[in-house]
C-alpha cells in the first residue's frame, strides 16, 4: 500500500478569464521507504502539488489517499489528525518558532496532539540526538547555523514516527554541502520506511530520490526510471 | 585526462615500478578511471624518451616490465609544475553535441524542441541518480573518490541547468513571436563570434 496516492488530481484557481489551472490530472504513488523528487520550472505546479499532498488544500477534482484512506471522506477532525500525526513538513525557510528552543520546536507538534509535555520533550530530545543535535537542544533558532536550523526542522517533521515527509525546497537556503546533508538525512529516513516527496529545482539534490518526476504547466511530463545500479558507471571499455 | 602528468606526479614522490604506478593511479582517482598496464608502460617509454623520467640503475634496469623502476628527472619536475599551474585551454567552446542537437531541434519542422530537451534532462538526472547512489554508502573517508564524484555531478548538473535555461529562453522567444528561420546573424556579429571561437 502506498503511503501517499494522488489519483488524477487537478487544481483550478479563479474563474472565467482569471482561471488558472495549476495542476492537471496528476497521478502519483509514493510507497513506504521511497523518496520522490518533483522538479519543474517556477509556476509548473510543484508547490500546489505538495500542499494538496499535505491535505492543506483540496484538489478541484481527483482523490488524495494517505495510508490508504481517502482524505475527502474524512471529517475535519480526522483530517487534522492525519496532518498532525502522519505528515511532516519541511520548508525552505525552516519555519522554526524563534521564541522556542530547538527541543521545544521539535516537541510542539506532539504536545499539540495531546501528548504530555514531559513525554513530548523526551521524544523531541531523542529526535534531535538522532540528527546529531543533542547538544543544541536548549539553543534558540537564532543561535544555530542554517544547516542546524534545517536539521531541527527535519527533526520536527519526523518526530512521532510520521509516515509521510513533505519538503518544499528543503535546502534552498543552504550551501551545497549543507544541502547535501539535508538530502542525506531525508534519504536515511526513507530507508527506515518513511515516504517522502521533495520539491526542488536542483538536480543534484533531486538525484537523491528514488524517482524524479518532472512537471510542466501543471502536468507530469516525464519521470526517471529506477537506476540500473552504480556498477554500470564504473565499467569502462578497456 | 593526462596519464602522462599523473604518472609524473606519482614519481615526484619517489621512484616506483610500473605495476605500482598503475595501482596508485587507480587508488588516487577513486578507482573511477581504470588504467591498462600496457598504457602505463607505453607512457613511461615516451616519458623516458623525452627525458622526463629515467630508469633506475640496478640489476633489473635493462629488463622491461614490472621489475623496472623509474624516477622523475629535473626536467620532469619542471614539466609537472608547468602543467599544474597553467590552466587548460577552455577559451573556445567545445563543439558540444547536445548543444548542436538542441539548436537543430529548434529548427527542424515537426520537432518539439521542448520534448527533445526533456528527454535529455531525464537521461541526465537519471545518470546523476546513479552517481548519487555511490555516495549513499560513502562515509567520506575516501576524499579522492568524493572529489571525482562531485566533479561528475557538477558537470552533469551544469548541463541540466543549461537545458533548463534553453527551455525557458526558447519559450520566451516563441512568446515574443520569434521563429527560428528568421533573422540570420549580421556580418559584424559573425566576426565577433569567430574571434571568440564560437564559429569556426
Amino acid at each position: 500500500m502506498s503511503v501517499l496516492e494522488l489519483r488524477s488530481i487537478s487544481k483550478v484557481y479563479g474563474k472565467g478569464a482569471a482561471e488558472v489551472q495549476a495542476v492537471r490530472d496528476i497521478s502519483l504513488s509514493v510507497p513506504a521507504g521511497t523518496m520522490v523528487a518533483v522538479m519543474g520550472p517556477s509556476g509548473s505546479g510543484k508547490s500546489t502539488l505538495l500542499t494538496i499532498a499535505g491535505t492543506l488544500e483540496e484538489p478541484t477534482s481527483g482523490a488524495v489517499l494517505v495510508n490508504g484512506r481517502d482524505v475527502a471522506a474524512m471529517s475535519g477532525g480526522a483530517k487534522a489528525r492525519v496532518r498532525r500525526r502522519a505528515i511532516g513538513y519541511v520548508f525552505q525557510d525552516f519555519n522554526l518558532l524563534p521564541g522556542l528552543t530547538a527541543a521545544e520546536n521539535v516537541s510542539l507538534p506532539l504536545e499539540l496532539d495531546g501528548m504530555s509535555a514531559r513525554r513530548a520533550h523526551l521524544a523531541g530530545i531523542k529526535a534531535l540526538e538522532d540528527l546529531g543535535l543533542g547538544d543544541r537542544a536548549s539553543r534558540f533558532p537564532d543561535e544555530l547555523s542554517g544547516g542546524e536550523r534545517q536539521r531541527v526542522a527535519i527533526a520536527r517533521a519526523v518526530v512521532g514516527e510520521r509516515s509521510l515527509l513533505l519538503a518544499d525546497e528543503p535546502s534552498g537556503a543552504l550551501d551545497s554541502v549543507n544541502g547535501e546533508a539535508v538530502m542525506r538525512l531525508i534519504h536515511t529516513y526513507c530507508k527506515r520506511g518513511t515516504a517522502a516527496v521533495v520539491v526542488t529545482h536542483d538536480a543534484q539534490l533531486a538525484s537523491w530520490a528514488d524517482r524524479v518526476v518532472f512537471l510542466r504547466d501543471g502536468r507530469l511530463v516525464d519521470q526517471t526510471v529506477p537506476p540500473a545500479g552504480p556498477e554500470s558507471l564504473l565499467e569502462q571499455p578497456s | 585526462m593526462s596519464v602522462r602528468h599523473a604518472l609524473l606526479a606519482l614519481l615526484s614522490e619517489g621512484p616506483k615500478y610500473g605495476l605500482q604506478l598503475r595501482e596508485e593511479f587507480e587508488a588516487r582517482t577513486g578507482e573511477v578511471w581504470p588504467l591498462n598496464v600496457g598504457q602505463v608502460y607505453t607512457t613511461l617509454q615516451r616519458l623516458e624518451r623525452d627525458g622526463l623520467v629515467a630508469a633506475l640503475d640496478g640489476e633489473n634496469a635493462e629488463e622491461p616490465g614490472p621489475q623496472k623502476a623509474f624516477r622523475i628527472t629535473p626536467a620532469g619536475d619542471e614539466e609537472l609544475g608547468d602543467w599544474l599551474r597553467v590552466p587548460s585551454d577552455m577559451s573556445a567552446p567545445p563543439r558540444d553535441e547536445l548543444v548542436m542537437k538542441i539548436l537543430i531541434a529548434a529548427r527542424v519542422p515537426g520537432t518539439d524542441v521542448h520534448e527533445v530537451i526533456q528527454a535529455h534532462r531525464t537521461y541526465l538526472v537519471q545518470l546523476m541518480q546513479e552517481w548519487t547512489r555511490l555516495k549513499e554508502d560513502d562515509d567520506g573517508s575516501d576524499v579522492a573518490f568524493a572529489l571525482v564524484m562531485d566533479a561528475e555531478l557538477f558537470r552533469l548538473d551544469s548541463v541540466v541547468r543549461w537545458l533548463d535555461a534553453a527551455d525557458g529562453r526558447l519559450r520566451r522567444a516563441a512568446a515574443d513571436g520569434w521563429t527560428p528561420a528568421r533573422t540570420p546573424p549580421t556580418i559584424p556579429a559573425l566576426a565577433r563570434r569567430r574571434r571568440m571561437g564560437v564559429v569556426r
